[in-house]
């Protein structure tokens, strides 16, 4: 098979880089798998090892230092049958801890090349995540101050199946990166390498030392038993064409007469776990049922198992211009918490404001008409009272109707659900 | 007459289904997370890609993969979010992935309220990328806009090559509403351009009389090359500062000299001499006061803007023709006044805004109006 190298760009490392064994070492691997150019994608990220793609005549993407690894999932999704190659460094390793970590428990096949070279070459021999503590680096004495992170490790940790450390000159290199290659999932190759540009102007390191120090190393090379799982992709469609198509939203026919014409207001006042927020949908369906325009606008505290829960409804045979409420027609109040939260409302209603209440709670003085229910006396659970509160309602024809309560309820329940909806309705109808 | 509700965050995934969107990808956070809810029930079972990133740098970045392969891909977030994104975006417009990009904007700065809207990051949006080149922002004021613009949203992406965001807003995207989706006229679905038979793709080669490269995707026959580096035609890395030029003046041209084909907007009596401009959720209590008004024997002219990036300068300009005075409402402390300010010099603008998690009403505009 033909090189996959670019005539007409050829690497330009520093002399004695070794990133440019590397290169041909990728080519190699390429040529023996009988890979073409166009079923190869090289994702390639930032420093010296960010210069990778242009010299392959592959797919190359280019992107930001860290996020290699985020562009490669992303196109390797889209097109399975592309191989996909990242480069990085031990800087990009760093800076994209999050996106390695996430890529080793994902398990997406993609392999990982880390061009680890123990400084950012490009910008001046800073120190990374991999250099040594007592190493001569750009930035003075921080790197005195951290550990160097042994990512094969960490990524063992985190679930990659297939990890290798090895150094970058190793006579067998294309044959160790053929094999990534081939591997389905993602797999890692720490490479160590030198770069002569800048770590070893002021440390000393040769071929031979960087075999001493991996040959004290526990060895890593390839499988990790004990994360081997199926691949991320394939497993992905497999569930996904398992998954029930998702039903098309729900259309509701205009079946009835709305009892009001105009704009009608309702505000529930309740707590978490009163269903607030279903007994809301279910007046805006039954407005929808007599072919009245609808908003639910609802307010209720990021703990959603505690604090006060309220829903703001607007009904209307016009179009529904501002979804806010200031002087409700009806307001449903059937907690302290949530009465407390809109106390200003009570402020603008007059007595045209119907108030539907449980006993018990303190209303802030207003001239609205109040009816006191009393549902937990009838045996109703309070997390059936705001829908409760709406047969109220509707039997006496404000807002809905029991006809449009009714097809409400069948357009929002089924089965179970459904049949004790009706039970409550009927049940409040008869004894409240 | 069929309704439907929904919320403005379902009615975007549903739109974005049927504008050919088959990846997406975000990471939960309040006001956002129904739209991933929703993508993730209806994409799957499409042959559809929806994940989870790991965070919001991660989820967009999926998606600018699945972009360059050939996916129309949306992302959505908030006020948080999006300023994660920002070095994605950059990347986004400077190498020309399409991609819509959905921000449920909530009361900031920074993590701010969850649960409260604002339409606080219109600026940001605009200006929260390095090198400072347009974007195109579009700004739904119901569950109706949320489908529609989705649907011009995509169709912008693809002919234009370029992140296209939809500053929603807590109260357009919690907010569940009637919707008739039968009714909504559909824009003819656009998809990116492939280079004509007989002409050999070049990534970023502009054609005779186009002002966008066109479009091969990552993993096809033909070899794609794509870098986040200042690049010439071929896609590599240039400091030619001639090639440089001609690029960055077209990555800002194509989107200024095109902004009069998608200035989406509504207006209301034309003719007054006071003219109320808005844009988002605050539409929706402008309309309610400028009826207010007109009954009272003062009408005022409407102005919805629904294009906000690239500022659609001759739209304003004609639309105020016959007004001396116009008033900018905002829910922020004034940002988009700014651009009023500079468009139609010589006229007076006064702002009111409002950042406290509550809708502006109706009677605010009113007063702002009346009393200003
Ligand atoms: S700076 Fe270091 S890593 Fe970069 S090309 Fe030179 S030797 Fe290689």
């Amino acid at each position: 098979m033909d090189s996959l190298l670019n005539k007409d760009r050829p690497p330009v490392f520093c002399p004695g880089c070794s990133h440019k064994r590397i290169t041909t070492a990728l080519d190699k691997a390429f040529r023996n798998m009988g890979l073409k150019g166009n079923e190869v994608g090289i994702v390639s990220d930032i420093g010296c090892s960010g210069l990778f793609d242009t010299f392959f005549h592959t797919h190359a993407l280019h992107g930001l230092h860290g996020r290699a690894l985020t562009y490669a999932a992303g196109i390797k999704l889209a097109r399975p049958e592309l191989k996909v190659v990242v480069t990085m460094g031990d800087g990009g390793q760093g800076i994209g801890g999050a996106h390695l970590l996430a890529a080793c428990r994902r398990n997406l096949d993609l392999t990982l090349l880390i061009l680890n070279n123990f400084n950012f070459g490009m910008t001046g021999g800073q120190f990374s995540a991999t250099t040594p503590p007592d190493a001569q680096v750009g930035s003075r004495f921080l790197n005195q101050l951290e550990r160097p992170l042994d990512v094969c490790q960490v990524a063992r940790s985190a679930g990659a199946p297939y990890v290798t450390r090895c150094s970058s000159y190793r006579k067998d290199l294309a044959a160790i990166i053929e094999q990534a290659i081939r591997f389905e999932g993602f797999s890692i190759i720490d490479m160590w390498g030198i770069c002569p540009g800048r770590y070893t102007r002021s440390n000393k390191l040769t071929p031979k030392m960087i075999e001493a120090s991996l040959g004290q190393l526990p060895p890593l090379e390839g499988v990790v038993a004990e994360n081997a799982r199926p691949e991320y992709g394939r497993r992905y469609r497999e569930l996904a064409a398992r998954q029930h198509p998702a039903a098309e939203p729900v259309k509701i026919e205009k079946k009835f007469d709305p009892p009001q014409i105009g704009r009608r207001e309702v505000t529930l006042l309740g707590s978490a776990g009163q269903r607030i927020l279903t007994a809301g949908e279910i007046l805006c369906l039954a407005g929808l049922s007599a072919g009245l325009k609808a908003t639910q606008k609802n307010d209720y505290n990021i703990t959603v198992l505690r604090g006060p829960s309220i829903s703001e409804l607007v009904l209307s045979t016009e179009e529904i211009g501002f979804t806010g409420i200031d002087k409700p027609d009806v307001i449903i109040a059937l907690s302290q918490e949530g009465i407390d939260r809109r106390k200003s409302l009570f402020g603008s209603i007059d007595q045209d404001t119907l108030i539907i209440q449980i006993p018990g709670v303190t209303l802030p003085p207003s001239q609205a008409t109040i009816h006191t229910v009393n549902f937990k006396s009838s045996g109703i659970r309070s997390s059936d009272w705001a829908t409760a509160a709406l047969v109220i309602l509707a039997k006496s024809n404000t807002v809905l109707t029991l006809q449009m309560l009714n097809a409400a309820l069948e357009a929002r329940f089924s089965d179970k659900s459904l049949s004790a909806a009706k039970d409550l309705v009927e049940k409040v109808k008869d004894s409240l | 007459m069929a309704l439907s509700f929904m919320e403005g965050n379902e009615a975007i995934a549903w739109g974005a289904l049927e504008a050919g969107c088959r990846f997406f990808a975000g990471y939960p956070i309040t006001p956002a997370t129904t739209i991933l809810n929703t993508m993730l029930k209806i994409l799957p079972p499409k042959g559809g890609i929806c994940l989870q990133g790991e965070d919001e740098i991660a989820s967009i970045g999926f998606c600018l993969g699945a972009s360059m392969a050939g996916m129309k891909a949306m992302t959505a977030t908030s006020g948080p979010g999006i300023s994660l994104y920002s070095e994605q975006i950059s990347f986004a417009v400077g190498s020309e992935i399409p991609i819509v990009i959905v921000d449920v904007q909530r009361l900031g700065p920074s993590t701010g309220s969850a649960t409260r809207g604002a339409d606080g990051d219109i600026n940001f949006l605009r200006w929260g990328n390095s090198g400072g080149l347009p974007v195109i922002v579009l700004t739904p004021a119901d569950v109706n806009d949320c489908f529609y613009l989705t649907l011009q949203a995509f169709n912008l992406a693809e002919e234009f090559r370029c992140p296209v965001f939809i500053a929603s807003n807590k109260e357009v995207g919690m907010t569940r509403e009637s919707i008739d989706l039968a009714a909504i006229e559909r824009p003819a679905i656009i998809d990116r351009t492939p280079p004509p038979s007989g002409e050999a793709f070049v990534p970023f080669k502009i054609s005779a009389g186009r002002t966008v490269p066109y479009f091969q995707p990552i993993g096809d026959t033909v070899l794609v090359r794509q870098t986040s580096s200042t690049h010439g035609p071929e896609g590599y890395i240039t400091i030619d500062p001639d090639q440089i030029a001609a690029n960055q003046n077209r990555l800002m041209r194509k989107l200024h000299t095109a902004v009069d084909r998608f200035s989406f907007f509504d207006s209301y009596l034309e003719n007054s001499d006071t003219m109320i401009l808005t844009y988002g959720v605050t539409t929706r209590a402008a309309q309610v006061a400028a009826d207010v008004l007109k009954n009272e024997g003062r009408p005022v002219s409407l102005l919805v803007l629904k294009t906000l990036w690239p500022v659609p300068v001759n739209l304003i300009q004609k639309k105020a023709q016959k007004a001396s005075r116009v008033v900018v409402i905002e829910m922020n402390l004034g940002q988009y006044v700014n651009e009023i300010t500079r468009v139609l010099a010589g006229k007076r603008v006064d702002f009111y805004g409002q950042m406290d998690g509550r809708l502006i009403t109706p009677k605010q505009i009113k007063e702002a109006v009346v009393n200003g």
